[in-house]
């Protein structure tokens, strides 16, 4: 067994645990923990492939930002996970039924997996050579594949819209800056002078 | 013409789409706090200037954007349908919205980036381009779904469309990946290319998946379980863009699909179409009988259309091809109508769904009645509406594509729906009177003519020309 099959057994190996581990540990802080985990065995996995790009982007995206987000999120919010999880033993037979079918069924898929011979001469992307990964990736982002990337801003955007619609409430009660008033005001109406009189108080 | 201008001829409805979307967001942002029309009014130009932008694009099929967009006779047609069902939906939810104090900026802004999900989806040529596109549209649909989000209904309408949608998503998501794996390319011609001779496993088992996810943005049984508590739930404008436009879409990227990527696996996707088919038009007739809430008959009623649509698909000929598309024109103009007389539905100032509330109606509203009356029996399909036209052509082709027995259970499962259709029929017209409803804003009123007109004449106009369009636009697909 060579040193990359090795690797490789033990980043899948590692992410396979660590995604059981996210639904059953039962410390949600712990989910999002085992799921960093499972974010960087899968960058490892990309290294392996070669593809250092989206390695590191795996990280700096999934690692640095969202799985922190979600940590900062059930640390916050104060749900009771293990309540929620209740209903959890009595839905496992019929789910783990289920989950066995599709399973033995992915099982038939696999072991009969023979991709065409068209298939393996179709034309794709060629890996350049004397370019690195990651220039490669910046080669077609913008310009062949310009339209995918317009349609998934449009989509990051939709998102945006949503979350801003559903959440957002004006409060009309509560203080808010006004830069361009606090800019506006002047000594005259920030500052009073008044004469005390001893013994007495403003 | 340069490439670039090419690509831009060709998807001007969509770039139309897009930059009306984001300038009236910065329109709608910057006037913030004025809750008033001009942004819906302005959604509503920019809606018509992406349908007057189709009747410039002329010529044969373009595939553009590397191979990830095509613009063709029958995305055209698709489209105008989608982005009509939008405008029509959009110009009916006024005085809804108003009532309802949810006349936010945001809602046209989100219409119109689901009717561009909708248009890049119908015109989709690759798996990724049909996968950002439904997920544009989706995204757009669940929030619109819980717009009213004070509403406990409407937020549960939301959140479950949200979470089944998610799944379908995924479902939709995996099959690709499998048919990518088999194939070795994403472009649906590619794909066809590519699965020439005996399908392996692997195949049949992503087509299934991906029919699967699209089925259930069709709403198609099995998949159909949150139709009927989202039509409820959602305001109804939304139901109604919902009924129109998005299921347009999801018809139509399943028929571009089947018919573009598997053309060699007829024999395997046949079952899957004919098997829903059959489920859906069931459901739809039997279900929608216990009804009490118009817009949970309607989501039943809109399964069973699908069904029926389905039928034509399940021919997988031309002639099947353009009935389905018949089909779609005449269900949206049919729906809308509908959904203008549930939005007159009003007394005092609360709107009422029941059907019960449409008691005695000839009685107050004459007029009224007469259009849901039409309405009814149009989607019934009883001759010589325009509902008739529909289930004739898609059936005409299932008969000339050797599936009878699909052809007799279709018209079995509109003879139990047409009970269902015809007893609001009774209530109105035999029924004691009911409390009377409040005058319809002239829209509402306006598209309710306009449809019920369409519905009755049909066979003179524009029927013919419909049906002109839907063979010429067919073609395009073989």
């Amino acid at each position: 067994m060579s040193v990359a099959a090795a690797f490789f057994y033990l980043f899948s190996g590692v992410m396979i645990a660590s995604a059981f581990m996210v639904i059953a540990a039962r410390n949600p802080v712990h989910s999002v923990l085992f799921l960093i985990l499972a974010f960087v065995n899968a960058s490892g996995l990309f290294i392996l492939l070669g593809a250092e790009f989206l390695a590191m982007i795996l990280i700096v995206v999934y690692v640095g930002a969202v799985a922190v987000l979600f940590l900062f999120v059930v640390m916050m919010l104060d749900v009771d996970f293990a309540e929620l999880k209740q209903g959890f033993l009595q839905y496992l037979p019929v789910g783990a039924l289920i989950g066995l079918i599709v399973a033995l069924e992915l099982v038939l898929v696999v072991g009969g997996f023979a991709p065409s011979q068209a298939a393996l001469g179709a034309p794709r992307s060629p890996a350049p050579a004397d370019v690195s990964n990651t220039m490669a990736i910046g080669l077609v982002l913008y310009t062949k594949h310009v339209y995918f990337f317009q349609a998934a801003g449009l989509i990051l955007l939709t998102a945006m819209i949503g979350a801003i619609v559903l959440t957002l409430r004006h409060r009309p009660d509560i203080k808010r800056q006004d830069i361009s008033e606090q800019n506006a005001r002047t000594r005259d109406e920030a500052v009073e002078i008044r004469k005390v009189p001893s013994r007495t108080g403003v | 013409m340069t490439p670039l201008s090419y690509a831009i001829a060709h998807s001007l409805p969509e770039i139309i789409l897009a930059v009306g979307a984001l300038g009236l967001l910065m329109l709608g942002a910057f006037r913030a706090g004025k809750g008033d029309w001009i942004i819906s009014e302005a959604a509503i130009v920019v809606l018509g200037l992406a349908l007057l932008s189709m009747f410039f694009q002329l010529g044969d099929k373009a595939i553009i954007w590397d191979g990830a967009f095509v613009d063709d006779a029958f995305a055209r047609f698709m489209k105008a349908l989608a982005i009509g069902g939008a405008l029509v939906s959009l110009l009916l939810s006024r005085e809804f919205m108003a009532r309802n104090g949810i006349d936010q900026f945001e809602f046209p802004v989100l219409v119109l980036l689901a009717t561009l999900g909708m248009s890049m989806l119908i015109s989709a040529q690759s798996l990724i381009a049909l996968y950002l596109g439904l997920e544009l549209m989706s995204l757009a649909l669940y929030v619109i779904a819980a717009f009213h989000r004070d509403n406990g209904r409407a937020s549960e309408a939301g959140l479950k469309y949200f979470v089944l949608g998610s799944l379908s998503s995924g479902m939709l998501l995996y099959g690709a990946s499998l048919l990518y794996g088999f194939a070795g390319t994403v472009s649906f011609t590619g794909i066809a290319q590519a699965l020439q001779g005996s399908p392996s496993l692997g195949v049949i088992f992503g087509l299934v998946f991906v029919l699967a996810g699209l089925s259930f943005k069709m709403s198609i049984v099995p998949f159909h379980m949150w139709t009927p508590d989202v039509y409820e739930g959602a305001p109804t404008p939304v139901t109604a863009f919902f009924a129109t436009a998005a299921k347009v879409a999801a018809v139509a990227v399943t028929v571009r699909i089947i018919i573009t990527a598997f053309p060699g696996l007829q024999h395997e996707w046949r079952q899957i179409v004919v098997f829903v088919a059959i489920l859906s038009m069931a459901l739809g007739s039997f279900a929608a009988i216990g009804q009490t809430n118009i817009k949970r008959l309607m989501a039943y009623s809109s399964i069973g259309h699908m069904g029926f649509a389905l039928v034509g698909l399940a021919a997988g000929t031309e002639q099947g091809v353009a009935g389905v598309m018949i089909y779609m024109a005449i269900y949206v103009l049919m729906t809308l109508g509908t959904f203008a007389a549930i939005l007159s539905m009003r007394v005092g100032d609360r709107y009422v769904e029941d059907i019960a509330d449409l008691a005695g109606l000839s009685r107050t509203n004459g007029l009224m009645a007469f259009v849901i009356a039409m309405m009814m029996f149009s989607l019934a399909g009883i001759p010589p509406l325009a509902g008739f036209f529909a289930k004739w052509y898609v059936f005409l082709a299932a008969i000339n594509g050797n599936l009878y027995g699909l052809a007799v259970i279709g018209m079995l499962a509109s003879v139990v729906a047409a009970f269902y259709y015809l007893r609001i029929v009774k209530i109105m017209y035999f029924d004691e009177s009911a409390r009377p409803f409040e005058r319809a804003n002239v829209e509402v009123t306006a598209v309710m003519a306009v449809m019920g007109l369409f519905v009755v004449i049909f066979s003179f106009f524009p029927g013919p020309a419909v049906v002109q369009a839907a063979a010429a636009a067919a073609k395009s697909l073989f």
